[in-house]
């Protein structure tokens, strides 16, 4: 029987943004799946969550973004990862985001783009998958 | 159905029906039900306003007077809010509901790098007295009122108010603004917070004592459960939490030897109303009461009037779905319809693209005719409290109000508001119940039309945005306000600007109240992030207690 590590996973919330309920029963939802969740807390610049995630040794970055800025964090943390060398690392996104947002979030490297309303199993569906 | 939890048998009869804050609802209500808890009219209901105004605050409520709407408002520059706000008021409404950006809230200037994607994005930006010059040109600020949700900040956004009022030359005590100012919320629910709780709570102290010398007309903080009941709190819990707040404050204000006659009547609150119909009149007709008697037995006030738990009784966000967005106007219209029956003074109600977006003119529209057919052509102005008398309401009226009271000794045990947002119990506590109550919609368990369980296939389907028409965000409302800024910067008075941040600094350090020295500030163009930066080097910054 092949043996499985629990996959790691940072629920971030990068800028000002301070809702975070989504966050929050999110990582619970995750932790009940078996995975191992640190939350970051509020208010994080990107240079936070890389150090926390480089930190952690991660497997996985779960952005939850519900002011709009979705696609210019994503593509500042997805240049900021290549300059580090973590590429490893796979970046997934949350939160309020339109539908036609998320090809052009696939576009710029996001692994994973779980709108509000996706429920807890197709999250952790699509996580796992991201490891099969 | 609903937020309530249905168990039925086999053939679909409902058996039993559980609301959120934990009571059990019966198939029929009579005499007997009031009797058993020693309901009386005097004691527990009182004529329409009178102690303890569970009918209403007013005698005659909606008929001497229709509920105030103030919708949501503000976003981009100061210029195109002023336009929304002079918009919102042709169209009939009496108080503005100002919206802030993310850096406003949380202190930073528009050229902050942490600033950078966010100015004007979720609502106006805000650097300095120029910006709210434009913002509030030609706005008779001696007639209509303004909420400023601000919190983190309230301080200085309410310095700034007085000062472009006086720049207008009003004076001030002629203006009314109500900053939302409540932060130990925030620290449960919205998130924009900045400074450790201590300081926090120091500083809505001062804006308090401020009001109550300086600006009559004013209300120094609206105390809002609305956001705890958003993050996953229950009604009841909503009400308690809330009140326990309140007195977090009260004692800070009375520490500085004021008595709470002289300002817990400018307390103002902001609750929810997305739920389960019932139960939040029931909240409301128990809130109501509760707060009076509170105000009165622990409290000592006496004058009539400062017993009221004004505010705003509107809103209903987290009851909106993404799916099927146009479901939201008739959900909101039910909201508002509760609000209504509750004897709501004052309501705004969330506009059905509020799930997505900010809410477009059309839709910020839609809200207010809703709100203004339910006083003018549906009958709510017809009587005092309609629902008065009903074997149902008034016993669940009574059981709400245990539930609360239970709800505010749990956090009395545990060493009070402070303490319990301190170290995170609240926090963990209504994020515990949110993850439950999502997979319990999730699962089906709580019905929600066109959520469940029929949308649970598709996830593309669910994304879809339907008719919503997004507000997109303008890149040139940053490098509008960072010019503005520069210009500023070179303008005005340096002098000024250094001796008045100063002197804040002191009182900062010190023990004076901070209001005064943040007035002088905006007349002297200081910037909010100056100010708030000399607050971040005075109090430093919170640090959210774990989660889990």
């Amino acid at each position: 029987m092949e043996t499985t590590t629990k996959i790691r996973v940072l629920i971030a919330k990068p800028g000002l943004d301070g809702h975070d309920k989504g966050a929050k029963i999110v990582a619970l939802a995750l932790r009940d799946a078996g995975m191992e969740v640190i939350y970051s807390g509020l208010h994080q610049t990107l240079d936070q969550i890389i150090q926390t995630a480089t930190q952690e040794a991660v497997d996985v970055i779960g952005l939850s973004i519900m002011s709009g800025a979705h696609l210019p964090i994503c593509e500042k943390l997805m240049t900021m990862m290549k300059e580090k060398g973590l590429e490893d690392i796979r970046l997934t996104v949350g939160g309020v985001i339109p539908h036609q947002d998320i090809p052009r979030l696939r576009q710029i490297g996001v692994a994973a783009v779980f709108p509000g309303g996706t429920s807890f199993e197709d999250i952790v569906f699509g996580m796992n998958k991201l490891f099969e | 159905m609903g937020v309530a939890k249905y168990i039925k048998d086999e053939k679909g009869v409902i058996k039993e029906v559980i609301y959120q804050s934990g009571i059990k609802v019966k198939p029929a209500y009579g005499p007997e039900d009031l009797e058993r808890a020693g309901f009386t009219y005097q004691k527990d209901l009182g004529a329409p306003g009178e102690f303890p105004f569970t009918r209403s605050l007013h005698p005659q409520s909606y008929r001497s007077r229709a509920w105030t709407t103030r919708q949501y408002t503000g976003f981009g520059t100061p210029e195109e809010t002023n336009e929304r706000f002079k918009l919102m008021i042709a169209n009939g409404q009496n108080g503005l509901n100002v919206a802030f950006d993310l850096p406003t809230q949380m202190g930073y200037d528009s050229d902050h790098p942490l600033a950078e994607g966010e100015v004007g994005r979720v609502g106006m930006a805000i650097d300095s007295l120029k910006d709210f010059e434009t913002a509030f040109a030609g706005i008779p600020l001696d007639r209509i009122g303004s909420g400023l949700t601000i919190n983190a900040v309230a301080t200085i956004m309410m310095a700034m108010y007085q000062a472009v009022a006086e720049k207008f030359g009003y004076s001030k005590d002629q203006i009314s603004t109500t900053p939302q100012n409540d932060i130990l919320k925030e620290m449960v629910g919205r998130g924009a917070w900045i400074f450790p709780v201590e300081h926090g709570v120091r500083l809505v102290g001062d804006s308090i004592e401020y009001a109550v010398k300086e600006l009559p007309k004013s209300n120094p903080v609206s105390i809002c459960g609305y956001h705890i009941r958003e993050s996953g709190a229950t009604p009841a819990q909503e009400i308690a939490y809330a009140f326990e707040i309140a007195k977090a404050y009260i004692d800070n204000v009375t520490q500085r030897g004021i008595l709470p006659e002289a300002f817990v009547g400018r307390f103002s609150f902001n609750f929810n109303v997305y739920g389960n119909l019932w139960e939040q009149i029931a909240k409301f007709r128990a809130a109501r009461k509760l707060w009076a008697k509170m105000l009165k037995n622990e409290y000592g006030v006496s004058d009539k009037k400062k017993l009221f738990l004004r505010g705003l009784f509107g809103g209903g966000g987290s009851g909106l779905t993404k799916e099927q967005p146009e479901n939201n106007i008739m959900r909101g219209a039910y909201y508002a319809l509760g609000a209504a029956l509750s004897g709501a003074q004052t309501t705004a109600l969330c506009s059905f693209d509020e799930a997505y977006t900010i809410p477009t003119p059309r839709s910020a529209l839609l809200s207010l005719r809703t709100l203004e057919m339910l006083m003018d052509e549906v009958g709510l102005r017809d009587t005092v409290d309609p629902l008065a008398g009903s074997y149902f309401i008034e016993t669940l009226t009574l059981e709400m109000e245990e539930k609360i009271l239970e709800e505010m000794k749990e956090v009395q045990q545990m060493g009070g508001m402070t303490k319990c947002i301190s170290n995170g119990l609240i926090q963990r506590k209504v994020s515990r119940q949110a993850y439950e109550y999502e997979k319990g919609l999730q699962s089906g368990e709580y019905r929600k039309v066109g959520l469940n369980p029929e949308a649970s296939d598709q996830i593309a389907e669910k994304t879809n945005a339907g008719a919503v028409e997004l507000h997109e965000y303008n890149e040139d409302w940053a490098k509008k306000s960072k010019a503005n800024l520069k210009a500023l910067r070179s303008t005005r008075n340096d002098k000024d600007v250094s001796d008045s941040l100063k002197a804040l600094e002191k009182a900062a350090k010190g023990s004076d109240n901070v209001m005064p020295h943040l007035v002088k500030c905006c007349h002297a163009y200081a910037t909010v992030g100056e100010m708030a930066g000399v607050f971040r080097q005075t109090f430093g910054e919170w640090k959210e207690p774990e989660f889990y």
